[in-house]
């Protein structure tokens, strides 16, 4: 086990103890699901058991982030450097897996088809490319953020600068997505209004973050991954069982894939809704359909090749990387970061193609395709979701029968409605519920976090006033993390986008303005500022400019390429302006190219002292 | 480190990651291309390119990168460099 600590206090042992106190924390998360269990059986409303889960382990957070406070720089930006790999893996998994993964990419899964396993795909390849390119060698930098590492490597305060504001659009862009997940479950969980959700997340959020910077979000990120994998596995595992499919459906539920093939044959899965209902949408696509053309083909590829060099680029994934003791436990902390990742990945299509079956079998009882109208809108979770607006079933040939393209539904509800359609008790509903919101404060926590830190490390510290002392800027990163969090509850309080759009958004603006310069500082020695500014400017732009031209219809999608994809655009931009503008200007001095010799060794003292 | 070291060091540690960038746009890219073909074969009971997408790459991914750290822990130890020193 790692055991070089940097001379934190008290840590050590803390550390050491890690296995103990998450495997009690976990046995205690365990029996608070039994009680919730007996408490149903007992006839305790459906109600007080939801609010229970989502209050309870919100405290829990907000408890670890207290304990968690620090004063020291060290502690505040990187959790002191002393975060065992298999325990940054679960953080960087609770960091990496938001709202959208949580709880749209089933329902995604649900209506997309094939096309959809691209953020599968893509959400997990990138990961080979962070311990590939970028975790080992940023992490040898000894960095405290990402544009610590672009304002070192190519030197000067314009590269960093621009880095900064690349990170703060990337990363607003998507926080605002999580705070929104998480006002939409505290609203429905706790029965507030929206508006007060949001809030009420956003505290949550800061008491788990404020006060105790990367150390506190690691020490709840672990808690919040352990609570929504858990959360994501029982209620698969659960319904395979009640199907036949077996203790662990990922290897069986092939025949369930099959089964659906046949029934869509038969129930007419295609056939255009004669209705619309606003925000609900009806099963059009085939479960297991990749297109014939090449232009389906195509945006697969493009769609995962965003989400990949996203992945490798986007700053609050790369800054836990920064916690580990060395180069090498940075690089075992990006697998088991995948593997964490990949255990959710891998049973969201279980879920959706079960639940799919669950609602299309006529030999299931729980199925409503071709049942009796009345039968079906008398079911408590058809009237459960309707009255919220997430559901609606119409009778629109007036045939008395439920028809595949009379039912409404919305993606994001698929997980969040599964235990109930499935029959399952409604302790898992309550559990689904604390998953999500686990999934969508753990990534706002690391997003907050990524931006407040560069503005107070790179753009306060480092550009505004370096003779700040340790307790200004501590003070002055709090402040941000507080006025950051409330201006993203009020854009999210806004409801511009919708939750997964905002994040394939974030995803291209990091790859378009961040990707190159970060992997080409340590792949290429050549590269220079005036590269990196070029390749940042440009490439940043290109993409802007492209989703602003197709957002507000000036001009058609290229190519299939719309606003999932358009960091496809922006690459290539950055890449080539990089590598033209770092050729047409001088070499970078002998100084940085035997940094970058030095990055390149995984081992001996960081290129950035530890105090900086 | 003398420069020699440092240099087999580096080229090993280069051949190792354009081995796993090529495995890499193999199975994140090349694979799902040809989904549709693929999905003429079975496997586990699934169309085999639809099992790509939803296990086969992911699988394929955890497995390169515990692969890939490995490796390149041997590549350390051969260079002489000592992870415990840091």
């Amino acid at each position: 086990m790692a055991q070089s600590s940097n001379g934190s206090t008290g840590g050590k042992s803390f550390v050491d103890n890690l296995p103990k106190i998450y495997g009690m924390y976990t046995g205690g998360f365990l029996v608070f699901i039994g009680l919730m269990a007996i408490l149903e059986q007992m006839g305790v409303a459906a109600d007080t058991i939801g609010i229970l889960f989502v209050a309870f382990t919100i405290f829990i957070y907000a408890a670890i982030g207290w304990m968690s406070r620090t004063m020291q720089v060290s502690a505040y930006y990187v959790a002191g450097r002393e975060v065992p790999p298999v325990f940054n893996g679960m953080a960087t998994a609770a960091d990496w897996m938001s709202g959208a993964s949580f709880v749209a990419l089933a329902g995604g899964i649900y209506f997309g088809g094939h096309g959809y396993l691209a953020f599968v795909v893509g959400w997990t390849g990138g990961y080979v490319l962070v311990n590939s390119l970028m975790a080992p060698y940023l992490r040898k930098f000894g960095c405290y953020t990402v544009p610590d590492f672009i304002g070192t490597r190519y030197g000067g305060n314009l590269a960093r600068f621009i880095a900064v504001v690349i990170l703060v659009v990337a990363s607003f862009t998507y926080v605002t997505a999580q705070i929104d997940a998480t006002g939409t479950i505290a609203s429905r969980a706790l029965h507030i209004p929206y508006e007060w959700g949001v809030w009420f997340g956003l505290l949550g959020i800061l008491l788990c973050s404020m006060l105790g910077g990367m150390r506190a979000v690691t020490w709840t990120q672990v808690a919040q991954y352990i609570v929504l994998i858990i959360a994501y596995l029982v209620p698969v595992i659960w319904m395979s069982n009640k199907q036949d499919f077996g203790i662990i459906p990922h290897f069986t539920y092939g025949d369930a894939v099959q089964r659906i093939a046949e029934l869509e044959k038969t129930i007419g899965v295609g056939t255009k809704a004669t209705e619309s209902v606003p925000g609900v949408s009806v099963l059009t696509t085939l479960h297991n359909a990749p297109g014939d053309a090449w232009i389906d083909r195509w945006k697969f590829a493009t769609l995962a090749l965003c989400m990949m060099a996203g992945t490798a680029s986007l700053p609050h994934i790369l800054m836990r990387y920064f916690t580990t003791p060395s180069v090498r436990d940075a690089r075992r902390s990006v697998a088991w970061s995948l593997f964490f990742i990949f255990l959710l990945y891998f049973t969201a299509p279980a879920l959706a193609t079960l639940t799919k079956l669950q609602l299309l079998d006529p030999n299931l009882p729980t199925a409503i395709i071709g049942k009796p109208f009345a039968d079906v809108a008398a079911l408590d979770w058809i009237k459960n979701w309707s009255n919220v607006g997430f559901l609606a079933i119409r009778d629109s040939n007036a045939d008395g029968i439920l028809q595949i393209n009379e039912f409404f539904m919305r993606a994001d509800i698929v997980v969040l409605a599964t235990p109930e359609i499935a029959g399952l008790p409604y302790v898992i509903s309550g559990l689904v519920a604390a998953g999500g919101m686990a999934a969508a404060m753990s990534t706002a926590d690391g997003l907050l976090l990524a931006i407040a830190n560069a503005l107070s490390h790179d753009l306060y510290y480092k550009i505004i006033d370096p003779k700040a002392e340790t307790k200004t800027r501590l003070i002055v990163a709090r402040v941000l993390l507080v006025i950051l969090g409330a201006g993203a509850a009020l854009v999210a309080s806004l409801k511009l986008t919708g939750i997964l759009g905002a994040v394939a958004w974030a995803f291209c603006f990091a790859c378009s303005g961040l990707f190159f310069p970060l992997v080409l500082g340590v792949w290429w020695k050549r590269a220079n500022a005036a590269g990196a500014i070029a390749g940042m400017v440009l490439g940043f732009g290109a993409g802007s400019l492209y989703l602003y031209l197709i957002y507000n219809k000036i001009i058609d999608p290229v190519l299939g390429l719309d606003g999932l994809r358009f960091g496809i655009i922006g690459m290539p931009v950055s890449l080539v302006a990089m590598v033209v503008v770092s050729l047409m200007t001088e070499a970078p001095d002998q100084e940085t190219q035997d940094m970058v010799d030095q990055v390149r060794i995984p081992s001996g003292a960081e290129i950035l002292d530890q105090s900086h | 480190m003398d420069k020699r070291t440092q240099e087999i060091h580096w080229n090993r540690t280069s051949n190792l990651n354009t081995m796993i960038m090529l495995l890499w746009f193999i199975f994140s890219l090349v694979v799902h291309w040809f989904a549709r073909e693929l999905n003429a074969y079975t496997f586990l009971g699934f169309p085999l390119g639809y099992y790509m997408a939803v296990q086969g790459s992911l699988i394929i991914f955890v497995v390169m990168i515990f692969y890939q750290n490995w490796r390149q822990d041997v590549i350390d130890e051969q260079a002489g460099i000592d992870h415990s020193a840091n």
